[in-house]
Parts: structure tokens; C-alpha cells; sequence
């Protein structure tokens, strides 16, 4: 195998995973644990019990000045007007044609103080495109000196509220609180990408570990483990997150993937509005659907997926689901044929192996959305 | 280190083999297993199929990858573990035991003799792990 670890970027908290003995790959021009025992057991100690996740590798950054909202208003796709402070929001980035660059959660820290938070693969793209002249606003990029830890699961809840400083009970979904967990300040932020209730911990670089060992200790009866990105993967995946790379990017638009629930027009003008408005005007060509497999049949991403033989669309991310025990999977298929439940088929090494669009989320959520 | 029991011959791409009269019992090691992961579907020939030394005779899909497997070995497939199709898991359990995958009926039984020692299998894992 060859040896590219030396030009990967490592976590603050890599010698920790390596320590763990978890197995790390790369990830994005990052080093990252993919698993630490077994994806499908760290996939079931999230639904079950409580998993924490190092996603130190996630950019944040930070625009501020009193040209901070219009700046945010101007990239972002979502109405960010309507965010009150310690509320999350979130949003996509758009190209002018309506590609997107990424997609992001956005926080309201202070009147005219706002973070976005962006996927690790993109952190210089992203910036490169904020930052670029006559965007306004005044911005830093803190991804360095900040670490990111999930803390994700039915007794996600428990946990953290036995550590905190306040009552995280108290923080909706969507919404944030700033305190401290285990003595190391954070931002306590009650969002997820598993689709359990939990929190996501934004923490000083220099701080991730002590909160790592703290959480691990306080959560040994919870049945506490330290996830890798697999899992976070599958249980994504069951949810119908969308991965940018995977499932999104650049020649996808946000009305295809199904994310036109956060895109405003009428907020005013911002990258992309024009264009997803004529899009929208004429209609979506091709939507991205889940499926199901009908047989254990892995559908991988760039599979060709056919109807009657011809291709008419292609698989975006698939995996074997560990809680309902079938393999699933997201594609772009032509819009006509995205209904629920139809037939299919994914070319999996030449053989068509039959699918079925499903109904998703595939496993329902349980973030509390009160 | 990976378990490489001293009594099978090994292939580069890492599977096993153990000579059985006239016949090799064929299968992944510790060490491939453990790099695939949870192993969630195995593709294996029906009985009957001829096979060949070093090409392609079925697929292992874990939940993140899918990897082609080959045949150490020439010869005709006698026997498949229909077993893996309700607990493909067993190839992480058990790799060398219940996890076997296909029995051959060789074509060819000096081909044996070019299969990796163990000690040589297990100096080329050594070297790819780390």
C-alpha cells in the first residue's frame, strides 16, 4: 500500500483514534478513523445507546462586522434573516448556475456575528469563495483551532447534561448554548447527522481531548463508543442525508437533491437565485430518490441504475443498512420515475439486480424536532 | 499481527488454500478480512464452474467496499458454502474455520506448490499493514 499519511492533516485528536487501535483512512485529504471494531456494532451503539464521533476535521468559519448578515444573505441559500440568536440554520452554498459548492450550518452567535460550519473536503474551496472580493463582511477561518466532537444517541441526552454546566435539556433541536462540558468550554449545539438526538460540541483544539476522555468515562455505563467514519456513513445514509461528493456537488442543484426546502427566493438575491428559479420554473429533470435492494446486493456509488434495461439514472451513495438488515441506497433517476415504490434496477459488475424506490427516511428519525 | 495458520498456502491477493487429497478448500485471511471489514454479502460460483489460477471466482462486499476474490488454484468448483448466504459474517469470525468459501478440485496439484508459505504471507502483510 502506499504511504500517504505523511501529506494528510491529522485531527486534534488523531493520536487518541490511533491509541484506540481504530483503523484510519483517508478521508478527504485527512487521516481519519473509519472504524475502531466494526462499523455495523459502532452503527447500532448509536441507535441504541450513545456514540461520540471526532469530526475535528469539519471547517467553521467566522464572519462578523455589520455587514455580516448581508454577506451571509448573499451566499447562502436559506433565509438567514429569520435565525435568532443561538439558533442553527441550515443552508447551501450555490455557484451561479445553482451547483453547489457545499452545504452548511449556519449559527447565529451575536447580532452581527454568524459561523458556518463546512465539510472538511471543501474547507479552501469554501473559503477561497466567501472571501472573495466584494462579498463584505469581516472573515476568519477558526477550523484549525477548532475541534468537533458528536455526541450522538437515544442517551446522548444523559450524558452530556451529567457534564455540562447548565441545563442541555433546555436547548431545542436547531438551537445552541454556550457552557462548558466537563470544565472545557463549548458550544453546545443540538444537531446531528445520524438522526438521533444529540449534540454537536464545538471545543478549543487544545481542550478535544481531556472532552474526549471526560465523555468516554462519564458515558462507560451508557455503553459509550468512539464511532468511526463509517458509521457515520450508514447512519447517515438511513436518514438520506446528503454527502457532498457523494450525493451533491457541484453538478447537482439544490431543487434535485431535494433540497429546495432550504432555498428562499424571496428573501432577496443571493449566488444562484436566478438560476434555481428557472429551474424551478421549468421543472426538475431528474430527482434524487432512496431505494431499496430486493436482494443482498450492494449498490455502490456510480452504478448506473436502469429501468426495463435502459440506464435513467445513477447511484449517488449505497451501503448494507445495519438496522434494517437490506442494503439501500440514494441515485438521480429521471423525475417521472421517483414515486415510491418503483421498479428499478442497479447494474451491479453487469448483472441487473432489481430495487425499489422506498419511502424515506429509511429508519425514522429520532432527533428531537419538538 | 494477523493470524497465518502454518498449514495453508497463501496468495498474494489474500486468500488461503488447503490441499485436501485431490481438492483445496479455499478461503480470505484474518489479515483481508480485517481489512474489508463487516463482510455483509459473498458472491460465489455454482458447483461446476471451472476456475483458474489468480483470476477473478466471486466478490466480497463489506458495508464499504467490494473486492473481487481469486482462485489460488486451477480446477473445477465441488463444493460452495451456501452457509455464507444467511451469515456472511462468518468470514470475519471464523476465516480459516465456517468461513471457508469454495472447494476445487484441482486441475493441476504441482500448482500448490506456488502458493505463498505462510511465513512468506506473512512477511507481505507485515509489510502492507504498516
Amino acid at each position: 500500500m502506499t504511504d500517504t499519511s505523511t501529506s494528510l492533516k491529522r485531527t486534534p485528536l488523531h493520536a487518541v483514534h490511533v491509541a484506540a487501535g481504530a483503523k484510519m483512512v483517508p478521508f478527504g485529504g485527512w487521516d481519519m478513523p473509519v472504524q475502531y471494531t466494526s462499523i455495523i456494532e459502532e452503527h447500532r451503539c448509536v441507535r441504541s445507546n450513545v456514540g461520540l464521533f471526532d469530526i475535528s476535521h469539519m471547517g467553521e468559519f467566522e464572519v462578523r462586522g455589520p455587514g455580516a448578515l448581508a454577506a451571509v444573505q448573499g451566499l447562502t441559500t436559506n433565509d438567514a434573516s429569520t435565525l435568532a440568536l443561538g439558533q442553527v440554520q441550515y443552508s447551501l452554498l450555490c455557484y451561479p448556475h445553482g451547483g453547489i459548492v457545499d452545504d452548511l450550518t449556519l449559527y447565529r452567535l451575536a447580532d452581527d456575528h454568524y459561523m458556518l460550519t463546512v465539510n472538511a473536503s471543501n474547507i479552501d474551496k469554501d473559503w477561497a469563495w466567501v472571501t472573495e472580493g466584494g462579498r463584505g463582511g469581516n472573515w476568519t477561518n477558526v477550523s484549525e483551532a477548532t475541534a468537533l466532537l458528536a455526541v450522538q444517541g437515544p442517551k446522548a441526552e444523559g450524558l452530556v447534561q451529567r457534564l455540562a454546566d447548565q441545563d442541555v435539556t433546555r436547548v431545542p433541536y436547531y438551537h445552541f448554548a454556550h457552557g462548558t462540558v466537563a470544565g472545557s468550554p463549548c458550544l453546545i449545539s443540538r444537531t446531528g447527522y445520524t438522526g438521533e438526538d444529540g449534540f454537536e460540541l464545538y471545543v478549543p483544539a487544545e481542550r478535544s481531548t481531556a472532552l474526549w476522555h471526560a465523555l468516554m468515562d462519564a458515558g462507560k455505563g451508557d455503553g459509550i463508543q468512539p464511532i468511526g467514519l463509517g458509521a457515520r456513513d450508514t447512519l447517515r445514509l438511513e436518514m438520506k442525508f446528503a454527502l457532498y461528493g457523494n450525493d451533491i456537488d457541484d453538478a447537482s442543484n439544490p431543487l434535485e437533491a431535494g433540497l429546495g426546502w432550504v432555498v428562499k427566493p424571496a428573501k432577496g438575491e443571493f449566488m444562484g437565485r436566478a438560476a434555481i428559479e428557472a429551474m424551478r420554473a421549468a421543472g426538475v429533470k431528474r430527482k434524487l430518490v432512496g431505494f431499496e435492494m430486493a436482494e443482498r446486493a450492494v449498490a455502490r456509488h456510480g452504478y448506473r441504475m436502469l429501468r426495463d434495461g435502459q440506464a435513467e439514472g445513477v447511484v449517488t451513495s449505497g451501503s448494507f443498512s445495519p438496522s434494517l438488515e437490506r442494503c439501500i441506497g440514494m441515485g438521480y433517476v429521471r423525475a417521472e420515475l421517483a414515486t415510491v415504490g418503483t421498479e428499478l434496477d442497479v447494474d451491479i459488475r453487469g448483472t441487473a439486480h432489481p430495487a425499489r424506490v422506498a419511502k424515506t427516511p429509511f429508519v425514522p428519525s429520532h432527533a428531537k424536532k419538538t | 499481527m494477523a493470524n497465518v495458520p502454518a498449514d495453508l498456502r497463501y496468495t498474494k491477493e489474500h486468500e488461503w488454500a488447503k490441499l485436501e487429497g485431490d481438492k483445496a478448500r479455499v478461503g480470505i485471511t484474518a489479515f483481508a478480512q480485517e481489512q474489508l471489514g463487516d463482510v455483509v454479502f459473498v458472491e460465489l460460483p455454482k458447483v461446476g464452474t471451472k476456475v483458474t489460477a489468480m483470476k477473478t471466482f466471486g466478490v466480497v462486499e463489506s458495508v464499504k467496499a467490494v473486492s473481487d476474490l481469486f482462485a489460488p488454484l486451477s480446477g473445477e468448483v465441488v463444493e460452495t458454502n451456501t452457509e455464507l448466504t444467511k451469515k456472511p459474517e462468518t468470514v470475519n469470525s471464523d476465516p480459516y474455520g465456517n468461513g471457508w468459501m469454495i472447494v476445487i478440485k484441482l486441475a493441476n496439484p504441482k500448482e500448490f506448490d506456488g502458493l505463498m508459505s505462510a511465513a512468506d504471507y506473512e512477511k507481505l502483510t507485515a509489510a502492507a499493514g504498516h
